[in-house]
């Protein structure tokens, strides 16, 4: 087999300058891909991180029918206490959960006693709040970002509306909501922080205590409009998903119907999309890596059998067997493929070391700019040069076969 | 037992429309340690006989024993492995892979294709190098070799294997005469110390004279001998 590969490596230098385009063109597929996939994982991840690790947490579940009326933050499909605690039992028994917070969501006024607007709040369980979205108090702009996350008597006021509201920290502000009996409740609280706004639903939002948020809505028992769930690991998302809604789906009400739905941080962002679109794109990259690899190798080996004719008759009537004739010719196919996906992916790494020093900034959303960290992982590398490497193969074995096909007598006729 | 036999062989061409018969009905021996020449113009079929006894291409008619083995009948990939085990090839052009060295060359048939370990492959390589007096060169690519070496090494190339046969199909026609001479009579020297037989064909009266056995072809037919 190495003598094989030998002889393949030979006669690839024998036409260097065209092995060598053909080598740099690989080569720059697999750049594309690894540089590419790289900047657009680290983009995808930075974004995902905050929307989970800041808002939304990894999967929430709600009452069955909340989602569909998320917009309205309605409290009529609030999670009753009773079946709260059930929930609670059921999370504390998954392996999977690392942390979960209760919250209350509602939307509301508030007023600076000079001007009112409208704003849209959770009520949180500070401990649990901060386990569950650890980056939270990183979104905390101007403020105090040590100690409790939130304590009852205040309030950390979204960027936008602090702005409008001329808002600082240790201000007092009002706020005013309706509770499902219709009536209004309000009050004072003071401004703890300024919340940076970060993409998605609820990116805008407001942070209370959780016992204010009963108080003003009236709620006699602890009633909850949605739990957020951290996972233990985050990569296995789907599998604990899968998991964690087998094990809520067991909750039944009264009438024996499930009571909750469990959604993954995708199902509630609009940034899925997005990341899947993303994806899409990475997916296309890697077509088209296939594509300039199939072109080039089956041109540069298409080439090298018609130059080769009389040699390769030679070769046969000396004794040579069509099957090592084949495997010659596959076997300098695959050295060019593999020789260009491993000097293409150890520079597309380089480059993205390059990359990492130098500090590519994105700017998504409202302006906000993401410093990406791009790196690859080796099971990612191996993959495309894995790709590369059979896409090599694929090229060449129809060359490969027609070379293993020629008659001897011909082939040595051939000028 | 002759070494080589064919039998009322012929051979037919299909040459677009038109059908050229190569070899009429030839019938012939040739023994073992034979130094044999086929001469005839152009077009005679000489080609056409060798690349048959060769295993190289199939009769159209009749038959053909070489080493005891009747060959009409062989596979592609049965015919490479006799070829390979029984045979060696001298060409025109010397046809050498520009891409090894000489030893290389030399070495080929005894790695691709008998698949033979390194310490076994050393001493005939050696051997027959130091016979056809390209020792010397053995690290020389045939791109900076003159004619009548590329011709020597490939004909260490094709004894390397210890054949029963080399069949050399105008094997001086690219060499001047002085060289030519040389050639051939290397062939002849390795056929006296190894026993192997030679057939080669020819053009060239100033050789012919060196052949012990002389096959004359003239339009595919033997007309002489």
């Amino acid at each position: 087999m190495l003598k094989i590969f030998h002889l393949a490596w030979r006669n690839l230098t024998r036409y260097k300058r065209r092995s060598l385009l053909t080598g740099l063109l690989v080569a720059l597929g697999v750049i594309a891909v690894v540089v590419f996939g790289g900047l657009s994982e680290s983009f995808k991840g930075l974004v995902v991180g905050e929307i989970t690790d800041s808002m939304l947490g990894h999967l929430q579940v709600h009452r069955k029918g909340y989602v569909s009326s998320i917009e309205n933050l309605p409290l009529d499909k609030n999670i009753p206490a009773k079946a709260y605690e059930k929930l609670r039992t059921a999370l504390e028994g998954e392996t999977a959960v690392s942390a979960y917070s209760p919250r209350i969501k509602f939307g509301g006024m508030l007023s600076n006693f000079e001007t009112t607007t409208s704003i849209r709040l959770n009520g949180v369980d500070p401990d649990r709040e901060d386990r569950v979205v650890p980056d939270l108090r990183k979104r905390i702009t101007t403020g105090r970002r040590t100690g409790p996350l939130i304590e009852p008597g205040e309030i950390l006021a979204p960027e936008l509306l602090a702005k409008g509201l001329n808002l600082k920290p240790g201000d007092t502000v009002v706020l005013v909501a309706t509770n499902l009996d219709g009536s209004v409740n309000g009050i004072t609280l003071k401004v703890a922080g300024i919340l940076e706004g970060v993409t998605g639903p609820g990116g805008r939002d407001g942070y209370i205590h959780i016992q204010d948020a009963a108080v003003l809505l009236r709620l006699a028992d602890l009633e909850v409009s949605e739990v957020a769930v951290r996972l233990k690991d985050f990569d296995r998302l789907d599998e604990s998903f899968t998991r964690l809604a087998a094990a809520v789906s067991s909750l039944k009400n009264k009438e024996g119907q499930s009571m909750f739905e469990v959604h993954t941080w995708a199902d509630l962002s609009p940034f899925a999309n997005i990341a899947q679109l993303i994806d899409i794109m990475t997916i296309f990259i890697k077509f088209i890596l296939i594509a300039v690899v199939l072109v080039s190798v089956l041109n540069v080996m298409i080439m090298s059998v018609y130059e080769r004719v009389r040699e390769i008759g030679t070769l046969a009537a000396i004794g040579t067997t069509p099957g090592k004739i084949l495997s010659l010719f596959l076997a300098e196919g695959l050295t060019l493929g593999l020789i260009s996906s491993v000097i293409g992916a150890l520079a597309g790494t380089g480059l993205l070391w390059i990359l990492n020093l130098i500090g590519v900034e994105v700017t998504f959303g409202r302006n906000k700019v993401y410093t990406l960290m791009p790196s690859v992982e080796l099971d990612q590398l191996i993959y495309v040069c894995l790709i590369v490497v059979l896409i090599s193969a694929l090229a060449s074995l129809q060359p490969a076969a027609k070379a293993a096909r020629l008659e001897p007598v011909e082939a040595l006729r051939h000028v | 037992m002759a070494l080589v036999g064919l039998r009322n062989v012929g051979k037919r061409y299909q040459m677009g429309q038109v059908q050229v018969e190569a070899l009429k009905d030839v019938t012939l021996e040739i023994g073992k340690g034979a130094f044999v020449s086929i001469i005839g113009p152009s077009g005679s079929g000489k080609t056409t006989l060798l690349n048959l006894i060769g295993c190289l291409d199939r009769p159209s008619q009749g038959s053909i024993t070489v080493a005891g083995q009747d060959v009409g009948g062989l596979t592609r990939k049965q015919a490479a492995l006799f070829r390979g085990e029984k045979l060696g090839f001298v060409f025109q052009s010397f046809n050498l892979i520009p891409v090894l060295t000489v030893a290389e060359n030399v070495e080929y048939p005894l790695l691709m294709v008998r698949s033979m370990p390194k310490s076994e492959r050393r001493s005939p390589v050696a051997r027959v190098l130091e016979a056809v007096g390209m020792t010397d060169q053995k690290d020389k690519y045939p791109d900076q070799l003159s004619g009548g070496q590329k011709q020597r090494v490939a004909v260490a190339r094709a004894l390397v294997t210890n054949p029963s046969l080399v069949l050399a199909d105008e094997p001086t026609a690219n060499l001047d005469h002085k060289t030519a001479q040389m050639v051939i009579g290397l062939m002849k020297g390795m056929r006296d110390e190894l026993g192997t037989t030679f057939i080669f064909s020819t053009h060239d009266p100033r050789i012919v004279d060196q052949a012990e056995t002389i096959f004359h072809l003239s339009d595919g037919a033997l007309i002489d001998k």
